[in-house]
């Protein structure tokens, strides 16, 4: 059944990783008696565990690959669960409202701890389906993108500082501020793609922060911002746990109305442009496609969501400096959108709450964080590239009065 | 003869010192089929990259008219989508559809260019925009029933068969409501069913009042279908005319087959 060559192979695996991992799981220098302690026995469970894992590995492939076969051969069998559930309207419509009601009731069971940590993870899937736009759908690799997260960020506690601006006014004014850089941004950008796009994004956030940082006279520098006001109900005064429920109410609404909107913006004539730019923008151009103006719309729209978060989280923390804005945020915001599935609206939700709320709840691991985080993405992108949920593609339904016939999707 | 929709003038593109295409005139009038043919590397379709705004030419004029409106427009420097906008689409020589998406989604894309809901559209999806949509949806299966394809819409455009692609390519032009079409090797790669299948849809497409310019090796396809063919050799035009005149022109025969050495 398993073939030799592949025990050959992960023998030869395992040894491999028990060389590699030889100087710092088995030498231990002991400082204070001056000797070194040799740790022969880890070597043999890293031998044995890297073994274990290969033929793990492979008998998965192998099968995925068996399954691969028969799908083609028989269609329907092969769609998974989560996507026949999506594609029926009649499942999914309870399902989302049954997480509507979860979502709205959240607060009232759960402690002001609990909700300011889903608070976290809800922003974040906004700002994931805010790059989802960018990297999903336009195919456009932004790592700059918490660039737009500083600005909408700023634009509260500076208008608030100076002007003495208020939450409400200033929501649309910071989303509205990143959609004007998202533009500048694209300008130069337009020619790059891939790689160079990449590196050049990731210049434009580093460029951002580091402007923050040391503009002392426009940002006051890396001390940063405090004594943020929280956003006001007309003028109600309010506990602070009554404050964060109110925050966390106001993200709610945010994520109802970026689903609505990302969905239909994906869905329509726009979405179509932005899918094929992915795919063929030579091609894309040929079909009439202005290539520019559909570019630069995506990176708006996507900068726009992360304007608008960006607001929030001054307002939540009361307090911003440049420290929120490293690269790590946008690293952590694309994982929600690789791990989640690229152009997938729910696999992104799922991607940001796993994200988020895992590295809560596993405090006690705080430690093996980054490297959890490194050996999730690895492992997703051998087993499951297309991320937890990969998009469901859409059909058409056909009207009867436009064509004679009507024929099932 | 009326008015030529396509007059090429002293069309010339360099790449560094190399002259890829080198002065070539060329003109096509309403309702025909004109094929562009030459010996690999003749220039062929760099000849349509710099038509479709792929290219931009170093010297010479091409100027698009509108049969309709008598509208003329140069398109020299002109970007590719607003080439397309005035009325020529192209398919190309290796195939580029979108491959992950539908094949009616393919087709709904050739739409663009012709509708023009933006992000309001999208999202408040008001009465224009939902009627526009639904024209895009009806416009993209009636061509697809035109090019034989109405019966896979939701399958993914890389599944395909070769030939199909090929006809979907074409569809996919024809949503942009071209005057003028151009086909880059049509028929390259396709058996003869699929060849016979192609000749008479590109011959249905002409009837319906679009003028064809077309690249093609297979000769057979040429000769039957074209009602003009120009030669392309090294970059120039070494012969024009109906396919007797281009079949019996002894400089085609010589880039064709070389010289004869006994001559």
């Amino acid at each position: 059944m398993f073939p030799v060559k592949e025990l050959k192979r992960s023998f030869l695996i395992s040894i491999w990783f028990a060389f590699l991992t030889f100087p710092i799981m088995v030498i231990k220098v002991d400082p204070i008696e001056r000797t070194v302690l040799w740790r022969w026995d880890n070597m043999f469970f890293i031998a044995f565990g890297s073994f274990v894992i290969s033929i793990l590995a492979k008998v998965y492939l192998l099968r995925k690959e068996r399954r691969a076969g028969r799908k083609k051969a028989k269609k329907d069998i092969a769609e998974p669960f989560v996507q026949r559930i999506l594609r029926e309207p009649r499942f999914l419509y309870p399902l989302s409202l049954a997480v509507l009601v979860l979502a709205l009731v959240f607060p009232m069971f759960f402690s002001t701890y609990q909700t300011n940590i889903m608070t976290t993870a809800l922003m974040y899937v906004v700002l994931g389906l805010g790059l989802n736009i960018v990297v999903g759908v336009a195919g456009l690799l932004d790592l700059g993108y918490v660039a737009f997260y500083a600005v909408g960020a700023y634009s509260y506690a500076l208008l608030n500082l100076h002007f003495g601006l208020g939450f409400w006014a200033v929501l649309p004014i910071g989303g509205l501020f990143a959609a004007f850089l998202g533009v500048l941004l694209g300008f130069p950008v337009l020619r790059l793609r891939g790689d160079y796009l990449a590196i050049v994004t990731l210049g434009f956030g580093e460029i951002i922060r580091l402007i923050l940082e040391n503009w002392n006279d426009f940002s006051q520098g890396p001390s940063g911002i405090a004594n943020i006001p929280r956003p006001g109900f007309f003028g109600m005064d309010m506990s602070f746990a009554s404050g964060i429920t109110y925050i966390y109410y106001i993200v709610v609404a945010l994520v109802i109305i970026t689903i609505f909107v990302v969905n239909r913006l994906q869905n329509s004539r726009l979405g179509r442009a932005w899918l094929a730019l992915r795919e063929d923008e030579i091609a894309c151009q040929a079909m009439g496609i202005d290539k520019t103006k559909t570019k630069l719309i995506a990176f708006s729209l996507g900068a726009f969501w992360a304007g608008f978060v960006g607001v929030i989280f001054a307002a939540k923390t009361t307090f911003v400096n440049p420290a929120s804005f490293t690269f790590l945020e946008s690293a952590i915001i694309l994982s929600i959108v690789v791990l989640g599935g690229m152009g997938s609206i729910v696999g992104v939700i799922f991607g940001a709450l796993i994200l988020i709320l895992m590295p809560e709840y596993l405090r006690a691991l705080s430690e093996y964080r980054m490297l959890a985080f490194g050996g999730i993405l690895v492992v997703m992108m051998v087993f499951k590239p297309d991320g937890i949920i990969s998009n469901v593609r859409r059909s058409y339904r056909f009207k009867k009065h436009h064509s004679k016939e009507v024929i099932e999707p | 003869m009326s008015k030529a929709i396509l007059n090429v003038k002293g069309l010339t593109k360099n790449f560094g010192g190399i002259k890829a295409i080198d002065k070539v005139d060329l003109d096509i009038h309403p309702g025909e089929i004109v094929a562009l043919i030459g010996p690999n590397g003749a220039g062929k379709t760099t000849f349509f990259n710099c038509l479709t705004g792929i290219y931009t030419p170093s010297e010479g004029d091409i100027t698009l008219r509108n049969p309709e409106s008598g509208k003329e427009t140069r398109l020299n420097g002109m970007k590719p989508n607003k080439i397309t906008e005035q009325g020529m689409a192209r398919t190309f020589q290796n195939i580029r559809l979108f491959p992950t998406m539908s094949v009616l989604e393919n087709v709904m894309i050739g739409r663009h260019c012709r509708t023009k809901a933006l992000i309001f559209g999208a999202v408040f999806r008001n009465p224009a925009t939902r009627r526009e949509e639904e024209e895009i949806i009806a416009t993209s299966y009636d061509i697809l029933k035109k090019v034989g394809l109405h019966k896979q819409v939701d399958e993914e455009a890389r599944n395909l068969s070769y030939g199909a692609q090929r006809r979907l390519e074409i569809g996919r032009a024809l949503a942009t409501e071209p005057f003028l079409l151009l086909l880059d090797e049509p028929a390259a790669g396709m058996n003869p069913k699929e060849t016979e299948t192609l000749v008479t849809l590109i011959r249905e497409i002409c009837k319906e009042g679009h003028s064809i310019l077309l690249i093609e090796h297979d000769m057979k396809l040429v000769m039957s279908l074209s009602d003009r063919i120009f030669v392309m050799d090294y970059g120039k035009k070494i012969a024009q005319g109906t396919p007797e005149e281009v079949r019996s022109n002894p400089a085609v025969i010589k880039a064709y087959l070389g010289e004869d050495v006994d001559a």
